[in-house]
């Protein structure tokens, strides 16, 4: 494991570049399997779902400790309900990291850029460290840049499809634009997806329905991690570039260097 | 928002001609085979997938209806608990226990009394309730509804209606007060049936009701749950009008979340033959059909359903279910009230009942599902 390749994301530098998310588990109390399975060192939890009247027994008292809480803002409509959950998230001690989700779609659930700006904008402001999901556009994620955000979350499919990197070219035109990290957020359903996005340069991916959907959480968890670890791997030390066709023997042009 | 959205009434006067008959008569097994692994359907194909060709198919339907329902959700089920607050009503639906003309015991819980309610419901772990009246605007006022609120956001984070239909600017009031949900039934969308079992009282408009989710709609309720009382009329063409209901209502309202119900018809205080009972079988095919045409649509079975039963209803597409129900005006902290009920339930198991059979079956039971915010 190279220590030295880390990923900073508010002050915190992250070793494991896998997030995980925490809504579809048939038992929430395989979250601390999952984390040490999967190596991850931030979770996400759906504000809406903390039953905050039980401490000692809602999905947060399944979260180790030692992982960075990323609250999400699930439900949101708009800005400002966005930012409402936001704030209720951080007053109740779920800490300052916050994961926009502003959905006015509930057919695809698909994210509303303009409103993600505006919410990463007013809570940016406010101290938050603040992670957008959005769709892979490129103005979309440049607007986020200005208005404050810590990282992009772009889609590779819709949430709970398992498709894999269906928007890939966009990705890589925000991996190759945009100056934060780029998490990929919704959409990979198998570990070879994830090995791909991180082969590709994105900084992270984060995974639920996945892992979650599985017959064995706790070894798609692992299996999740080594896919990640060996697509960063090969990001590092940079692949070689694709051909369509093998290195001839016979060159076509060898006619014009008849010296070499 | 400078349109104005059209109404489903237009869609459902269109189709109330459609010759199903024709329809069904037209589609074959490999058609149904076809449809159940589309990823997106269109109207026709669900109408195929409820049509009597499709029975033999409905493993795989159920099969392809499960995916997509973990896909969805995840391996959970939302859970909530009904509190009736009064059984006053001035209607005259020929089918329900608290019909007017039913000589039953009438009354309601008084601010006190919904604490206390409250407070013993809320120990079994829910925070989410739904609440329920007759049809009633002297005795369950808004008035009165809204100040139930006012003490039921003490303890609970979501709070869903199933009460008579209101305007829009009431519906504003009620959200302003805390509420989220709305829970109506068109209880049958063929028309005529309608206008033969609600003879009387504020009932009897058919678009009145029928355009009620979107009253709540646009004045941006957050969920409404919709559905048809099964048992009046022929399932097929209930449960694809409900569908299509369903359907434009997401299309149209697309930031909030839509939600289907299928309470099925069994005995009540008075004596309504069920004209059109719905087998177990059809059920199923109503689930699953539902589930393929909308993946996001909330599907909710009631405790009108034995237990064996509706644990197995679950995997197929159930995504919420009622749990530690009381069909008596109150009932969860004193049995003085516990007269009349509304209906029989045939799930009695307690909150932590359900729970334990849920984890059992692979499912994690959620109370709490949103914060008021």
């Amino acid at each position: 494991m190279n220590t030295h390749d880390y990923l900073e994301i508010g002050g915190r530098k992250l070793i494991s570049r896998l997030f995980t998310g925490s809504g579809k588990y048939s038992i929430d109390s395989i979250i601390p399997q999952i984390v040490e399975a999967s190596g991850c060192e931030v979770v996400t939890v759906a504000l809406r779902r903390v039953d905050f009247d039980r401490a000692g027994s809602n999905i947060l008292s399944h979260i180790p400790g030692s992982v960075q809480l990323l609250p999400n803002t699930s439900g949101a409509r708009n800005a400002d309900e966005a930012v409402r959950i936001a704030r209720i998230a951080r007053a109740a001690g779920c800490g300052n990291w916050i994961k926009i989700e502003v959905i006015s779609d509930n057919k695809y659930l698909l994210p509303d850029g303009y409103e993600t700006a505006k919410t990463t904008e007013i809570l940016a402001d406010e101290g938050f460290v603040v992670l957008p999901y959005i769709s892979p556009d490129l103005m979309v994620a440049k607007s986020l840049v200005d208005a404050g955000a810590s990282a992009v979350m772009p889609l590779g499919a819709p949430i709970g499809t398992n498709k894999g990197l269906k928007t890939k070219e966009l990705i890589k035109i925000l991996i190759n634009e945009i100056s934060l990290p780029v998490i990929v957020d919704a959409g990979i359903g198998a570990p070879s997806h994830a090995c791909e996005a991180m082969e590709m340069g994105a900084a992270a991916c984060l995974l639920n329905t996945a892992i979650a959907s599985s017959d064995d959480p706790v070894a798609m968890a692992r299996a999740f991690k080594l896919a990640i670890q060996a697509g960063r791997a090969a990001f590092c030390a940079g692949t070689g570039a694709q051909r369509e066709y093998a290195a001839a023997s016979s060159p076509l042009t060898g006619f014009l260097f008849p010296n070499e | 928002m400078n349109n104005i959205p059209g109404r489903f009434r237009t869609i459902l006067d269109s189709a109330a001609c459609f010759p199903f008959d024709d329809f069904f008569a037209a589609i074959t097994p490999q058609k149904v085979r076809h449809i159940i692994h589309k990823d997106n359907l269109t109207k026709s194909d669900f109408l195929a997938l409820l049509s009597p060709v499709a029975e033999p198919f409905l493993e795989e339907m159920a099969q392809k209806a499960h995916q997509v329902t973990v896909q969805q959700f995840g391996k959970v089920v939302f859970l909530y608990t009904p509190l009736y607050l009064g059984n006053f009503c001035n209607n005259q639906c020929v089918y329900c226990g608290f019909n007017t003309v039913n000589p039953v015991p009438r009354n309601k819980l008084s601010v006190e009394e919904i604490e206390k309610e409250a407070i013993a419901i809320a120990e079994s772990g829910h925070r989410h309730i739904l609440i329920l009246t007759g049809e009633d605007r002297v005795q369950t006022s808004v008035e009165y509804i809204r100040q139930s609120i006012e003490i039921l956001k003490k303890y609970f984070s979501s709070i869903s209606i199933e009460i008579y239909p209101l305007s829009r600017e009431e519906y504003s009031q009620l959200i302003e007060s805390g509420v989220d949900n709305l829970t109506i039934y068109q209880e049958t969308y063929n028309r005529k049936l309608y206008a033969a079992l609600h003879p009387h009282g504020p009932k009897k408009d058919f678009y009145y009701r029928l355009d009620t989710p979107q009253r709540a709609l646009d004045a941006a309720m957050r969920t409404v749950n919709i559905g048809a009382l099964l048992g009046l009329d022929d399932f097929r063409k209930e449960c694809f009008f409900g569908g299509l209901h369903a359907r434009f209502l997401q299309d149209t309202y697309p930031a909030s979340e839509i939600g289907y119900s299928l309470p099925r018809m069994q005995s009540h205080a008075g004596s309504f033959p069920v004209p059109h009972p719905v087998a177990d079988a059809h059920l199923v095919q109503m689930i699953t059909a539902l589930r393929l045409f909308m993946p996001r649509l909330g599907i909710s079975i009631s405790t009108r359903e034995p237990a064996r039963l509706r644990d197995k209803l679950i995997p197929l597409g159930v995504t919420r279910m009622s749990s530690g129900s009381k069909t008596s005006v109150g009932g969860y902290a004193a049995e003085h009230h516990a007269g009349s009920k509304q209906f029989e339930i045939s799930d009695s198991r307690s909150v932590k009942e359900i729970e334990e059979t849920l984890f059992s079956m692979g499912y994690q039971p959620v109370y709490k599902d949103w914060e008021r915010i």
